[in-house]
Parts: structure tokens; C-alpha cells; sequence
């Protein structure tokens, strides 16, 4: 065995033994240092005739390779097993609990506008607004409903003092979304279609009926339109809104004092085998009342500046939270107002559950 | 309004069953609210005989009835009525029957060990009155073992209709009637007026001072009658319909108002001096009715009165001083008309409704004043005796019923459905309508909500079934459907939405309050004049009062950490801003093993919101300044601010809630609160532009470098980071204030502010001269805001 030969037996042995990063350090210095045995060897190459460093060169060369290598495959070996024993010592018990923050919620009413918008904006119906704090003219007058009307009186409604009319007209809170099929008639020219949710109100209060309320107007003018297009119109609604195809209607003649002809429209419910009402079904086990609708009266569209004779068209309106009730099972109106955070935890939706149509309207 | 099956019938020739007529009623308009069908709940129960009665072994106030029921064995009964007796002849319930005022389904059953196979009923337990000493007693002639209900004539079912403001016609069952008949579900029989041939004058004059309120009295006395109970036939169909028998000549007019539309009213002759004089009342008069109870009149009301002085709220209700009594011999029968807004007039003013209200303010049948004084007449001569004198016809009724040119294609034009001509002639005809070759249309006189044609379209599809209108798509616009939400509505989706996303729960409050409540925020503009309480009288001015009652409910049923948001308006002299109101409250995080001990919110927390929901809601937040806050007492002085945008616009204010405020509220802790004014927001110029400004980074990594600052303690931090931010614009792409700092090393009075500064280098890297220039010009404008560098 030459020196060389040795040599690198040697190195290799003591690699192999090293215990720590440091020890490899130590060998790589003592080896391939400047001073080291290795890089000492490789020095002589340059003394050497051409014939002797041919047969040397080689040696010599693959010695620092083999160690070089040996080196870097302890150090890696060190390294990892430094790491483990690392990691081995640093636990965290993951089935510690978590908090993933605060959860909102959107009110009931609000999901329910939202859905009401994204189905009736595919009808191409706009969203309007009005004052919830109107005058008795179009409250009233405009919509055909004359001061000493009987219908007048049926709407509880709520009054503002004498002193604070207004051009002479009485201020209260408006009965009903109906006011803004007024403002939109006065204000733009047909075609028409709108909706109009809101707040409405009625000196009223029982299980069923808080003071405060809300109420979704429908209408839409135009030539040509007739009562089928009614009907049509509110079969795509509620088949769309409950996200039922087997929904029946049932029309009734009704009165409204601005529509002619008017009509009131139930709906089908079956009954759950907890015997709740379910929204649906071929054969309905009964009726519930969920609008009143009709054609615009002549008269009411005459008193908005518009000509009867050219154009006709269709109304309705629905409680907006007993369409929330209907739809998502609630039996009780009156904490819709509350604030219970039980309540609006329960029944609220999530900040992301906006309805579209192509995920469904309903969450 | 109700009536019975048996009543309708005496209107209408019919072979359709009960569920048809239902059925029928509903779909001509009439909507049904509720049937009672006595055969359904009472059929059951039959007439029995006690044979036996022997006392109980074991129970003193029992005893063991042998009952006869019709069947081959007598049955055994345990009876603990102190009536039951032998021979006596009343109504049993046997095991299987449903007993409604016990709420029971009887069985056969042991009482105290001797078995009982029924049970002898009282009134009450069958529901049929509140009578409860006993079981009922039948005569003896009642027929063993039929049923009770048949035997009692009560099996004639009760119908409830539920009758629109404009078919004053329906409010009488003849009306109903008619309605059915044109439907298809019956004949209607004619109605028989009889004749009177009165005998003398009638002894009291009739004057009318007031024909707009009342056009027309007829009247006529029937002397000589007896005014006693009613017949029982008449007596059961206004006990079936709620109305309860008084006296013979009190339950004619009702029967006639409830069978026919037409209110009519009774005076006792003797009680009255001098001509009947109708007119309005005067200033300061009071009229004593019916009910016992004395209205204040004034001089829009209309009055019957004689020479004494007021006797009735005419059309609305009676007087209780010349009401017919048991004594009554002579009686002046009034069928007037009334004018229909008077009396709604009246009638609201004096907050008084009346059977007789309801009819004339919808307006009454003006072509049926002298016909239905006849069939008045007769009913009293008929039912009381006596003898009846001419009538008198005071005034002169309006003439009733329009003519219309009808056009029969606008059934489909208006309402999408065909229907042949002849049919709708057919259908106009059966509801009084007369219509010559040419579509000339006369309304009848009882139909005085017809008043163009689109009524008659109504009448026609009505009465063939609105069902039959073909569901007709509406046009649909090219394309998918466009956006139709205003930037207003587009606001108030992101903000709602964002506030949700960031933990907070929509609420939805009452939109007025109580004036204490409306206080603290310098009152309401608007109040009520007729709220429903003075808890819900103002309209609020504000949403917080709202949401901190909503916390003070929540926090007293326990809720640890609230927070709470309502997007709505607030109502101001002028216009009705929408607002986004939220309310912090309890624990910001709860005590965890991460945090330790439970965090509090403060009124940062509230700017933290505002910011970000503006910011979602379109708001140019950069350019926001805090600024003191504005509403004085609602928050705490020192712990409060709006953002503006410029010195005038406030986007939003919020703060923690003043302990005075709090304390009003009794509401305990802290409570943050703030409402954002989303109708402040400005508009986003520009329109559907969906094309961004061009990407463009900065080629150069940013440097950062850390400055600390020393300013008095209470110089806002805000000053001192605009100073630096401001110190040099092209460089200086931000500024974050990093820490504050008082204590150990920093003087009493003064905190320490640590900014870091972040620099962008343009097109190349700054040199340590550049740096240090920078750095000098940070320190130069610290400085000129009131800071030194920290050394």
C-alpha cells in the first residue's frame, strides 16, 4: 500500500468515527486545510516530472475527491440527526382548541331582499326606494283610497301632528310599499319594472303583526300587459324564491282599491311528518295567503300623469317577512325586531352566503 | 260576516253540497275564513231517557242512571248531576263521542268501581252556552235516540266570509246569493215584496234639514204591537251568526240588515215628541247609544232628533233613550240612506263601528228603501201584530247604478283571458246587470263600487274563475339579465356583508323609540300623533338607541360578548339617511389559554370597523381625518371622534358610549358604539369602467428605517405621522407608528413614538448620502411638529 494509499484509509477511518460537526470540521482542516496532509500532497504534483506526476496525479486527486466526498455524506449524516434529535424535542399538542374568530351574521330580512333582488333582476326588475315617512297623497289619494274610504281606516295607520304636513298634505308612515309605485310612475316613463322592499308600518300588534314590517312592491308598466302576465310573474317568482319547481298557486278575487281586477294568491303547503308547513308539493294540504295583487287601476295611472289607454300593467305586493318565515321555518314574528344574538345566530347567514342564480338563491 | 247554509238557501235554490258552496264562495271572492258544521262536531250526541237514577255505592254525589238511547238494552251511566232523575229526557254522549267543552273523547269507564258507558251532557260541555248547573233538560215529546243537533235544529252549518270594502252587496246573505247563482251553483229565488196597504197617516212627521248627509228617510209606525221574544227561527240564525236575540222588533231590523244589506232602525213612538228632524248636530250636543255609552258631537255629524233633542248617531248607531223596549206599543220603523263618506266621517271622528257603519259607509242599495221598509213592516206586523200606517218618503234617495260602454275584448286585453261574449253577457245578466245589443252596460243600483269597465272585466273573470287566466311569460329583455342595483344599494350590500364578515350580527330594531331614548341625541323630528306606545313614539334620529336596548336585552340574558350591527334610516327633519349602527360590548375575546385574561373592547375597536366597512363600501379612506366627535353627551368626551372627509363631510362617529348615556339605557360595562353614515359616502366618479390603472411595481426593493420620537404625551399620534409622512413625498411611500412608549427613560409628560418609514428608491438605489438626507428631513419635520428624535 503506497502513502498515498495510507493516507486515505486513514482519513476515511477517522471520517467515518467522527461524532460531531465538529470533529469533520477538524479532519477536513487537518486534510484539505492549507496546511493539510492532503493539499500538502498535492503540492508535490509540481516537483514531479511529467512521467512520475502521471502516475501520481491520479492517486493523489482521487484521495481528495474520496475524501471530500466521505466528508460531505458525515456531515449530511451529523446534520439530519441533529435535526431529528431537534424536532424530536419540539411538540405541540394539537388537540389544544382554537379560536377561529368571531362569527357575524346577516339578518333574515336583508338574505331574503337580496334573494328578492337577484330573482326579480333576472326579470329585469330594478330595485326602487321611497320615503318611509310619506304624505297622505301617495300613501293614499294617488293610490285611489279616498279620505273617507274604508280601506283608509282598515290601515292603522300611523299619523304624524297636523303641524308638521307638509305642502298642506298630512305626513304619516306609510301603510305599504305602494307609495313607490307612485314616485317611480311620476318619475320615469314606461316600461317599468321595479321592485320596492321595505319597511312599512301599521298601528297593529299581535303574534302575527308588529307595527314595524316589511313589505316587497312589484310593478311593472308597459303595452300590452295583462293579468296572465301576472300570474306568470309570481308562479316564476315563488318557484324561483322557494327553489321548488311543484309549487301551485291558487288566485282569489280580491279588492284592492288600486288594482282592477285584484286578486289575492295562496300558496301550497304540505305538511312535514312533524306536521309543519312546507312550502310546495303537487297536491297542497292546504292554502296559505302570501300576496295581494292586480291591475294597476286606471285611475291610479291616470293620477300618476300617464294615459291609461296607452298603458296598462300589473302590481303586487308580499310580506317580506313572511316570505323569511315560510321559506326558513320560522313560526313567530316578533323576534325578527328583537336583537336576540341566540336569535341571529340561529337563523342569520353567513356573511358570504350572497344568493345568485347559479348558486341558488337560497342558503 | 256569517251566515248559514240554511239562510243562504232561503235566497238561493241549490242542490250543491256545503264543500261546493265553499269552494264556490272562495272563488268568486268571497273568501271563506271558517265553517262550523255543528253535524261535524255534535252529530253524535243523542236524545236519551233516564229510566233508573240510583244512587252510587261508593260516591254520595253520584248516581247510576239506567239510560234508554233508542237501543234494544238501556245503558249504564254514572251521573253527578243534581238534576239527573228519572224520567228526564236530555243528551247523551256514548264512548267514541268527542265532548268539545271537556276537550275528552269519552270511553267506557270504572268511576269509583261501577263501570259507565256515557256520559249526560250540560250545555256547556257541548259548547252550546255557558250553562253548567245541570244536564240538559229536554221536553218530553223529544224523540229517543235521533240526534241531539237535528232535534235542536242547530245542525245548519256556519259559514264566515271574509267580505272586501267595496261589495257592501255582500254583507247580506241575498247578495251572497247572487253571487253563488251566477257562478253557476244555484238559482237565486225572488226576493217577495209584499204590499202593505197602511192604514192612516202616519202620525209623526219626518223632516230632513241635512239631505248631504242623509238624501233620503223613509219611515212608517206600526201601532198596537207586542214586542216580545223573536220567533225561535229567527231568534237561532242570529244566535247561529253571533247576534244576540233581544226582542222581537231590535232582532227584525238586524235579521232584515243580515239577510238583506239593509240597516234599518226602531224608535219607540211614545218616547219621541214632536217630527223626526235629521240634521247635523250642533256644537256641544252628546248622544247617549245604544252601547251606554255618550258621544260629544259636532256640526259635520248627523244627527235623528226630535224636538227634545238627540236621539241617534244616524247610520251608525241608535239612541239609547228611544230604543223599542218590552213596553213599546207604537213604533216608528226608519229606513234611510245615509251618505257613505259622512258617515265613514262620523264614525272615524268618533272612533264608534256598528253593523249599521260598516253597510252605509260602503253604501247601501238606494233603490231599496221603500221595498225594504215593506219587508220590515211586514216582519212587524207579522211578528208583533199591530197595524201599520202609510209611510212616509222623506227626501229623495241618489239614483244608484252607472251606465258603462263596455267593450267585451277587453276581458282578454286586460286580464289575458277569452271569454265569449255571450258568456260575459250571460255572467253580467245573472249579477243584475243590464246590457242592450251594443254593449250598453246599466249597473245596478246595489253596485256602487262599479264604476268602469275595468270593474266589468273584474266581474267576468271572477265569476269564471280567475284560475282560468293562462300564465303568460313577460317579454324578456336580449342578453343575460343587467344589473339593476343603485350605487347606494351596492353600498349598503358591501357594507352589510363586510360588517358580517368582520363578526358582527345584523340586527333589525324598531324604527321609532321612546322620547327619553331620542334625548341623548338631541330629540326626534318626528313623533307620532297616534303611537301604539310611548316606547315606540319617535322616529329615531339615530340607530344607536336601538342597538344598545338590543345589548341590554342580550346582556341580560346572559351574552358575554356582544356585537351588534343594523343597517336602516335615520329620520331627519328632511330626509332619511341611510346609516350602518354598530354596538361592541362585553368581552373582545374571551379569556383563552392562549391570551390569557379576557380582552375588553375600546373605542379603537369601533374606528377599526368604521374604517373597514367604508373602506368595502367604496369610501376614499387615505384621505379620512379624525376629528373631535360631534354628538355631545352621547359619547365619552375624551374616547370618541368622527372621520371626515375635509372639515364638513363625516363619513362616520363612534366612540364608547358615555357612562351618562350608558346609565340611561341601564346598560352596564363598557359599550363601544359608532354609526356610519352611508349616505355621506361620495359617489364613484366615473361609470362602468372596469379597466384598472396600468400594473406598474417599483423596480427597487423599498428600504425601511426605524425612527423614535419623544412628543408631549398628549400630542395626537396622528400629527406626528402625517409630519412624516409629509417630510418628503417622493421617497416616503408610508409610515407606520410601531409602538408608544412611556416610562423608564422617558420623561413624566412625554411618550416615546416609534415610526417606521418606508422609502422607495426610483430608477436606482439610494446612496448612504441619499439615506441620510432623508433621515434629516424625517427628524426636520418631527420636529417642526412638536418631537425631538429619541437619542
Amino acid at each position: 500500500m503506497s502513502d498515498v494509499e495510507q493516507l486515505q484509509s486513514g482519513l476515511l477511518a477517522e471520517i467515518a468515527e467522527a461524532g460531531d460537526l465538529g470533529a469533520v470540521e477538524a479532519i477536513r482542516v487537518k486534510a484539505l486545510g492549507k496546511a493539510g496532509t492532503v493539499t500538502g500532497l498535492l503540492k508535490t504534483l509540481g516537483g514531479m516530472s511529467p512521467e512520475e506526476r502521471q502516475i501520481a496525479g491520479p492517486r493523489i486527486h482521487g484521495a481528495r475527491e474520496a475524501i471530500t466526498a466521505a466528508l460531505a455524506e458525515r456531515k449530511g449524516t451529523l446534520e439530519t440527526a441533529a435535526l431529528d434529535a431537534r424536532l424530536a424535542t419540539e411538540k405541540l399538542d394539537m388537540t389544544l382548541p382554537v379560536s377561529t374568530g368571531a362569527q357575524g351574521s346577516v339578518h333574515p330580512v336583508s338574505q331574503v331582499m337580496d334573494e328578492l333582488a337577484e330573482i326579480f333582476a333576472d326579470l329585469g326588475f330594478a330595485v326602487a326606494t321611497g320615503p318611509e315617512i310619506e304624505d297622505d297623497w301617495h300613501n293614499f289619494t294617488a293610490l285611489n283610497i279616498p279620505e273617507t274610504h274604508p280601506a283608509r281606516a282598515m290601515h292603522d295607520t300611523f299619523y304624524f301632528p297636523d303641524e308638521q304636513a307638509r305642502d298642506g298634505k298630512k305626513m304619516l308612515l306609510r301603510t305599504h310599499t305602494s307609495p313607490v309605485q307612485i314616485r317611480t310612475m311620476m318619475s320615469q316613463q314606461p316600461p317599468i319594472r321595479i321592485i320596492a322592499p321595505g319597511r312599512t308600518y301599521r298601528s297593529d300588534s299581535d303574534a302575527t303583526h308588529t307595527p314595524m314590517f316589511h313589505q316587497v312592491e312589484g310593478l311593472v308598466i308597459d303595452r300590452g300587459i295583462h293579468m296572465g302576465h301576472l300570474k306568470w310573474t309570481l308562479e316564476t317568482f315563488v318557484k324561483a324564491f322557494f327553489e321548488r319547481d311543484d309549487i301551485v298557486l291558487r288566485l282569489r278575487p280580491s279588492f284592492f282599491p288600486f288594482t282592477e281586477p285584484s286578486a289575492e294568491v295562496d300558496v301550497g303547503y304540505t305538511r312535514d311528518k312533524d306536521g309543519r308547513r312546507i312550502i310546495g308539493g303537487a297536491e297542497p294540504d292546504g292554502w296559505m295567503e302570501i300576496l295581494g295583487s292586480g291591475m294597476v287601476h286606471p285611475r291610479v295611472i291616470a293620477a300618476c300623469g300617464l294615459d291609461p289607454d296607452e298603458w296598462q300593467g300589473f302590481a303586487f305586493g308580499c310580506g317580506i317577512d313572511r316570505l323569511a318565515m315560510l321559506k326558513y321555518g320560522m313560526d313567530d314574528l316578533r323576534p325578527f325586531f328583537d336583537g336576540d344574538l341566540r336569535w341571529l345566530k340561529h337563523y342569520g347567514f353567513a356573511a358570504l352566503d350572497v344568493p345568485t342564480l347559479s348558486a341558488g338563491v337560497g342558503a | 260576516m256569517k251566515f248559514t247554509l240554511g239562510w243562504l238557501k232561503e235566497h238561493l235554490e241549490t242542490e250543491a253540497t256545503l264543500d261546493a258552496i265553499l269552494d264556490g264562495l272562495t272563488k268568486v271572492g268571497l273568501e271563506v275564513e271558517g265553517v262550523e258544521d255543528p253535524s261535524a262536531k255534535l252529530g253524535m250526541f243523542k236524545v236519551a231517557r233516564v229510566l233508573t237514577a240510583a244512587p252510587h255505592p261508593q260516591a254520595d254525589k253520584l248516581q247510576v242512571l239506567s239510560v234508554d238511547v233508542g237501543g234494544p238494552e238501556p245503558l249504564q251511566v254514572v251521573c253527578g248531576a243534581p238534576n239527573a232523575r228519572a224520567g228526564l229526557i236530555g243528551v247523551l254522549g256514548q264512548p267514541g263521542d268527542y265532548v268539545p267543552g271537556l276537550d275528552v273523547t269519552l270511553k267506557i269507564a270504572a268511576i269509583r268501581g261501577v263501570e259507565s258507558r256515557g256520559m249526560m251532557c250540560s250545555m256547556r260541555e257541548l259548547e252550546l252556552g255557558e250553562s253548567h248547573d245541570g244536564i240538559i233538560e229536554l221536553p218530553a215529546d223529544a224523540p229517543i235516540g235521533t240526534p241531539f243537533i237535528d232535534y235542536a235544529g242547530l245542525a245548519d252549518p256556519v259559514i264566515d266570509i271574509s267580505v272586501t270594502p267595496n261589495r257592501q252587496d255582500c254583507m247580506g246573505v241575498r247578495g251572497i246569493a247572487r253571487d253563488l247563482a251566477a257562478a253557476g251553483l244555484g238559482t237565486l229565488k225572488n226576493l217577495v215584496v209584499p204590499s202593505i196597504k197602511g192604514s192612516g197617516d202616519c202620525p209623526i212627521a219626518i223632516e230632513i234639514v241635512d239631505p248631504d248627509g242623509c238624501p233620503a228617510y223613509f219611515g212608517r209606525v206600526v201601532k198596537g204591537v207586542v214586542n216580545g221574544d223573536s220567533p225561535e227561527w229567527m231568534a237561532k240564525r242570529l244566535k247561529a251568526v253571533g247576534q244576540r236575540p233581544i226582542s222581537a222588533l231590535v232582532d227584525i231590523t238586524n235579521y232584515v240588515m243580515f239577510d238583506l244589506g239593509r240597516p234599518l232602525h226602531v224608535h219607540d213612538l211614545a218616547k219621541l215628541s214632536g217630527p223626526i228632524t235629521v240634521r247635523k248636530a250642533k256644537a256641544g250636543e252628546t248622544a247617549l247609544a245604544l252601547n251606554g255609552k255618550s258621544y260629544a258631537l259636532d256640526e259635520t255629524m248627523t244627527v235623528i232628533a226630535d224636538a227634545t233633542g238627540v236621539h241617534d248617531i244616524g247610520g251608525i248607531m241608535g239612541g239609547e233613550h228611544s230604543g223599542a223596549t218590552g213596553a213599546t206599543s207604537d213604533v216608528l220603523i226608519e229606513c234611510a240612506y245615509f251618505t257613505p263618506e259622512a258617515i265613514a266621517r262620523t264614525g272615524q271622528k268618533l272612533g264608534l263601528t256598528s253593523d249599521a257603519r260598516v253597510r252605509f259607509e260602503r253604501g247601501v242599495d238606494p233603490a231599496f228603501l221603500a221595498d225594504g221598509l215593506a219587508i220590515a213592516t211586514k216582519l212587524v206586523t207579522d211578528i208583533c201584530g199591530g197595524t201599520a200606517t202609510l209611510a212616509i218618503e222623506a227626501g229623495t234617495p241618489p239614483s244608484g247604478g252607472k251606465a258603462l260602454r263596455y267593450d267585451p275584448s277587453l276581458t282578454e286585453k286586460l286580464a289575458g283571458l277569452k271569454v265569449a261574449p255571450e258568456k260575459q253577457r250571460a255572467i253580467l245578466t245573472s249579477l243584475g246587470f243590464g246590457i242592450d245589443a251594443v254593449w250598453n252596460v246599466s249597473v245596478p243600483s246595489w253596485r256602487r263600487d262599479i264604476d268602469g269597465t275595468a270593474d266589468l272585466v273584474e266581474e267576468v273573470i271572477r265569476i269564471t274563475g280567475i284560475d282560468e287566466v293562462p300564465s303568460t311569460p313577460l317579454p324578456r329583455a336580449e342578453g343575460v339579465a343587467k344589473p339593476t342595483a343603485t350605487p347606494q344599494q351596492a353600498i349598503e350590500r358591501k357594507a352589510r356583508r363586510t360588517a358580517a364578515a368582520r363578526g358582527l350580527n345584523e340586527a333589525v330594531t324598531w324604527s321609532f323609540i321612546s322620547e327619553a331614548e331620542a334625548a341623548p341625541f338631541g330629540g326626534g323630528d318626528w313623533s307620532l300623533a297616534n303611537p301604539i306606545s310611548e316606547d315606540l313614539k319617535v322616529m329615531r334620529p339615530s340607530l344607536l338607541p336601538g342597538l344598545i336596548g338590543a345589548a341590554g336585552r342580550n346582556a341580560d340574558r346572559g351574552a358575554d360578548s356582544i356585537r351588534l350591527f343594523e343597517i336602516g334610516r335615520r329620520y331627519l327633519a328632511n330626509s332619511e339617511g341611510l346609516t350602518l349602527g354598530l354596538l361592541l360590548a362585553g368581552d373582545k375575546a374571551p379569556r383563552d389559554w392562549r391570551t390569557g385574561k379576557a380582552q375588553p373592547f375600546d373605542a379603537l375597536d369601533a374606528k377599526a370597523e368604521a374604517i373597514a366597512i367604508l373602506a368595502a363600501a367604496g369610501a376614499p379612506v387615505d384621505r379620512l381625518q379624525v376629528f373631535e366627535a360631534v354628538s355631545a353627551g352621547v359619547y365619552h368626551p375624551g374616547r370618541s371622534a368622527t372621520l371626515r372627509l375635509g372639515p364638513k363631510t363625516i363619513l362616520a362617529e363612534f366612540g364608547e358610549l358615555h357612562p351618562a348615556a350608558a346609565r340611561a339605557f341601564d346598560i352596564d360595562g363598557t359599550v363601544i358604539a359608532g354609526e356610519i353614515y352611508l349616505d355621506a359616502i361620495p359617489a364613484k366618479r366615473g361609470g362602468n369602467d372596469h379597466i384598472r390603472v396600468a400594473y406598474a411595481p417599483p423596480p427597487l426593493q423599498p428600504v425601511r428605517r426605524d425612527f423614535a420620537f419623544l412628543v408631549a404625551a398628549d400630542k395626537p399620534a396622528d400629527d406626528l405621522l402625517r409630519a412624516v409622512r409629509g417630510a418628503d413625498k417622493v421617497t416616503i411611500v408610508d409610515a407606520k407608528l410601531f409602538d408608544i412608549f412611556t416610562g423608564t427613560g422617558v420623561a413624566e409628560g412625554e411618550k416615546s413614538v416609534a415610526i417606521e418609514v418606508t422609502l422607495q428608491p426610483a430608477d436606482k438605489s439610494f446612496t448612504d448620502a441619499d439615506l441620510t438626507a432623508i433621515s434629516d428631513k424625517v427628524v426636520a419635520a418631527a420636529t417642526k411638529a412638536g418631537a425631538r428624535l429619541r437619542g
